[in-house]
């Protein structure tokens, strides 16, 4: 670790000393970040954020049948490879023009509220948990854990613990009794999973055209009996993080600030209404707006869009500061989308990527991450390249749905400025309304709150579902394929959520064959690199101007507050790491060096 | 006989080219489950201390010092857990594939084939986990541009520990969680002398849970005896016809399941695609075209699977049907006599 001295504008003169996590754990997959911290003003004044595995999926995929398409693309992320087949399905579904049987959109959507139950709750308490456990908080803010040790825990008699500290003891690593117990929901939510799914976490009993898996009474009971088990453990679960998150804000004037940076969110949808979708590209706004997570964009708090054919469209995969040569003046694959809009040069459909090892240079290339984009009219010059995040796939889909206001299903209702969650009585507790309200920030705080939140969501929609699959099982609907002929020419995309936020698969078929593929999962949004135009990506920019409250100094800096934006955004760096499609030609790669704070 | 190992560090690399499902699977485990093993719950095995990125308590610098020391040799003994497959680091002049932490000296990333050099030749045991790190999975697929392997391939097929232990190969993609941990188990029974040396096949997976072929334990099974088939996915019948290679593959997750029982491939609809297998995956592509050797099996069995289905229907039918005398009426026909 070098340390140097620069001279820039705050308050007290800068000195900024090289601080690198390298890898971050606590997280699926490699991902280090390295910044510049200036103790004088408790801040961080720059943030680089990098990735360290290349695999190459879309150039191995190329020429493979395009019904692999969902087994080959579950591989590239293992806690979440699920939702990758899901919308590898999809894809592959508008792709070879068919419409699944209901039975098995049902069966899809109560697999994928499994994951999210099970991800989100692994993630939170086993993961980020560890970032507000007891023993982190003494080594990090031993200020904080005195006062936790006094402060009551507003909501003790829903979930047992009399103080915060209580909380935090909770959640120490193994011996912590909240964090056992979650390990185990854990487990019986991927149970859950896989009576629908097959197998955690690459699925065996999904296709193109619908599931293999056979709809009966035993295998809803079975779910339904596990998924009443979380509902009650969600009673417990969302005012224990309420108070626990409520409590920094306290304890920490000025908290908001971590990892907060401008509104700016994409949601992609997740979970198809049978009843409205045919997965064809025309209608796709249609039914897009049928999902039960409302697809959208979301700008300075605003909902700029809810089409999914908008959505599409925008997306523009910059380079900058990755180690790729350019495509710019490749050929095109898809020059016009199914209704004639035209398709960029940029976007996935027509990218062609020929990965270029070299060293990591952070006044040049520094990651394996791309910088997809979001083109966006509305804003000036080169500035249209929004840099949306995910906020780790919470908090953008209840932004985005609560404004959309259409989701309403009895237990769940987006209200236009909230989102309401209705969990019916359980053995042990009665019945509870959640309300998740749009906060104030887009910080590292509400990312997480939003990521409990949505474990709630997660189940109540899965109320749902199993109410309408078990209406279709008695009805006698159990058919769960329809049959299909791969096109030789053809092009398709899938939108959905994985866990950590937007996801989307899109593909071009020629002569029966693969042509293109080009997976966009959630941390390429959130953990490139900065653009050609010199956009610094999601991590970068919420670490950037964290202030800093950890009450160590440089030599015993753990970097919580920085662990805790980042993590904030639930990394997951296998799906970083892998949207490349190489010929082996040599082009010139432009960059451009941007160190703002380097004079 | 060594002396019985009384604790044992588990250091875990997770930066080969893989997706982090494996050590995602272990947490899925209950036979034994991880706080079984690291919270001394099972008698006879040594105290363990794991170094996983994805459960570790510490990061960065601080986290990789374990690996550093153990590359000193400070750390003994430990096993060592490799998860993706081994880029091939030689075919490009500059950069990385892969790589865990960085080099202070030169602040260029620490590639993970220089970790697996550094570390193997110190190791009580080298554990591959999952199909990735044991034969190349689906990163070494034709057309990869990262020359992916194996654990095998890489240190060698012949490779032993310095405690004369192979390559222990735990495939699967992912891989079942139990059997991985019930193999780690095996492994620390062994370092305390309470198990002979792990009984390995040729592929250097464990025999216990490798001997038999999916079709074997799949409950399925008794359909393909019976020559019925499915066309469509999603009934109960065998599926070998959709694309399963249960009748060939090595894996006992058709009959142990996926978790708790629950899950699995054919047994709930789920064509076998070989994930356990060396050849994994570009000899059993496509996955949705029936294999080719269960063209002559399947048509063989029609004759005898239908006649024995037509015969069996008829003992059912009868079977199906109560004994004549459980009726009421003042009469007892049940052949009882005083």
């Amino acid at each position: 670790m070098s340390t140097q001295t620069i001279t820039a504008a705050p308050a007290k003169p800068r000195t900024l000393v090289d601080m690198n996590w390298d890898p971050i754990t606590r997280i699926v997959g490699s991902l280090g970040i390295y910044t510049k911290i200036d103790f004088a003003n408790k801040e961080v004044a720059e943030c680089y954020s990098t990735s360290s595995i290349f695999r190459g999926y879309s150039i191995f995929m190329k020429g493979k049948d395009p019904r692999d398409a969902h087994f080959i693309t579950s591989r590239i992320c293992g806690i979440c490879g699920d939702n990758h087949a899901t919308c590898a399905m999809y894809a592959q579904n508008m792709a070879f023009g068919i419409r699944p049987p209901n039975m098995a959109e049902w069966i899809v959507n109560l697999g994928e509220a499994a994951e999210y139950m099970f991800d989100h709750n692994i993630f939170q308490d086993n993961l980020v948990g560890v970032d507000f456990c007891e023993q982190m908080v003494k080594e990090t803010n031993p200020g904080v854990w005195d006062k936790a040790q006094r402060t009551e825990a507003p909501h003790a008699k829903d979930h047992g613990y009399k103080t915060i500290a209580d909380i935090m003891t909770a959640l120490n690593p193994f011996t912590g009794e909240f964090y056992r117990e979650t390990l185990q929901v854990s487990r019986y939510t991927r149970e859950m999973f896989c009576l629908m799914e097959g197998r955690h976490v690459h699925p065996s009993t999904l296709y193109p055209g619908g599931v293999g898996t056979v709809p009966t009474v035993q295998l809803f009971t079975d779910y339904l009996v596990r998924l009443m088990r979380y509902v009650e453990f969600m009673k417990k679960v969302v005012p224990l993080h309420d108070d626990l998150f409520d409590f920094f804000y306290e304890a920490l004037p000025g908290y908001e600030k971590v990892g907060q940076r401008r509104i700016l969110l994409g949601c992609w949808g997740s979970f198809n209404d049978p009843y409205a979708c045919d997965y064809k590209y025309e209608n796709m706004n249609a039914w897009g707006n049928k999902m039960f997570v409302t697809p959208g964009v979301v700008v300075d708090g605003k909902l700029v869009t809810t089409d999914l054919v908008d959505i599409n469209l925008g997306i523009r995969i910059l380079l900058g500061s990755s180690y790729y040569d350019d495509w710019q003046n490749e050929p095109k694959f898809v020059d016009k989308d199914p209704l004639g809009n035209p398709v960029d040069q940029r976007h996935p459909w027509n990218q062609t990527t020929v990965p270029r090892p070299q060293k990591r240079d952070f006044n040049g290339n520094y990651t394996w991450v791309m910088s997809p984009r979001w083109y966006h009219e509305g804003e000036p010059g080169d500035k249209k390249y929004l840099a949306l995040d995910t906020g780790g796939g919470p908090i953008a889909r209840f932004w985005a749905t609560a404004l959309a206001g259409k989701v309403d299903i009895g237990y769940v209702k987006a209200t236009g400025h909230s989102v309401k969650i209705y969990l019916p009585q359980t053995a042990m507790k009665p019945e509870v309304e959640f309300e998740w309200k749009i906060p104030k920030w887009s910080n590292a705080i509400e990312r997480d709150r939003a990521r409990t939140y949505f474990q709630a969501y997660a189940a109540a929609c899965a109320l749902y579902f199993c109410e309408q699959a078990l209406k279709e099982l008695h009805a006698g609907n159990t058919k769960t394929w329809t049959e299909f002929k791969v096109p030789d020419e053809a092009i398709g995309c899938g939108f959905h959520e994985a866990v950590r936020g937007v996801l989307s698969h899109h593909v071009v078929i020629r002569e029966g064959k693969i042509a293109n593929y080009h997976p966009y999962p959630p941390t390429p949004w959130n953990a490139n690199p900065r653009d050609i135009y010199g956009t610094p990506g999601p991590y970068e920019d919420a670490v950037q101007n964290t202030p800093i409250f950890e009450e160590n100094g440089p030599d015993k800096f753990k970097g919580i507050d920085i662990m805790r934006a980042v993590r904030s955004f639930d990394p997951c760096l296998p799906c970083g790491v892998h949207m490349y499609l190489g010929n082996g030609k040599v082009l010139e790669t432009n960059h451009s060096p941007m160190f703002g704070m380097m004079k | 006989m060594p002396k019985p190992i009384k604790e044992i560090d588990i250091l875990w690399i997770t930066a080969g080219l893989g997706c982090d499902g494996d050590t995602i699977a272990i947490t899925a485990a209950t036979q034994p489950s991880l706080e079984d093993i690291l919270m001394g719950g099972i008698p006879g095995i040594p105290k363990v201390n794991f170094h996983n990125p994805f459960l570790a308590y510490e990061n960065g610098a601080e986290f990789v010092a374990f690996f550093e020391r153990a590359a000193e040799g400070q750390i003994e003994p430990f096993i060592l857990v490799i998860e993706g497959s081994i880029p091939n680091e030689e075919i490009k002049s500059e950069g990385y594939w892969a790589a865990f932490g960085t080099n202070s000296d030169t602040g260029q990333p620490i590639t993970t084939n220089e970790w697996i050099d550094r570390l193997a030749p110190k190791a009580w045991a080298v554990v591959a986990a999952g199909t990735c790190a044991t034969y190349g999975g689906i990163h070494a697929m034709a057309g990869n541009p990262t020359g992916a392997m194996g654990l095998a391939d890489y240190l060698g097929w012949a490779w032993k520990s310095k405690a004369g232990i192979p390559i222990v190969c735990v495939p699967g993609c992912p891989v079942q969680p139990d059997n991985f941990m019930e193999t780690l188990l095996y492994l620390l029974f062994q370092s305390t002398g309470r198990a002979p040396m792990i009984p390995l096949d040729e592929a250097l997976r464990p025999t216990w849970l490798f001997g038999q072929t999916v079709h074997e334990g799949c409950d399925r099974g008794g359909y393909y005896e019976q020559a019925e088939f499915d066309e469509q996915y999603g009934s109960r019948k065998c599926i070998v016809k959709l694309g399963c290679w249960g009748p060939v593959v090595q894996c006992n997750v058709g009959k142990r399941g996926w978790m708790g029982g629950i899950g699995g491939c054919p047994n709930v609809g789920g064509i076998c695609i070989g994930c356990t297998m060396p050849g994994f995956p570009d000899k059993f592509m496509p996955f949705m075209n029936q294999p080719p050797g269960s063209l002559l099996s399947s048509h063989a069995v029609m004759t005898y699977g239908r006649a024995i289905h037509a015969l069996r229907r008829f003992t059912q039918a009868s079977l199906n049907k109560e004994p004549s005398w459980r009726k009421p009426g003042p009469e007892l026909t049940s052949g009882y006599s005083e």
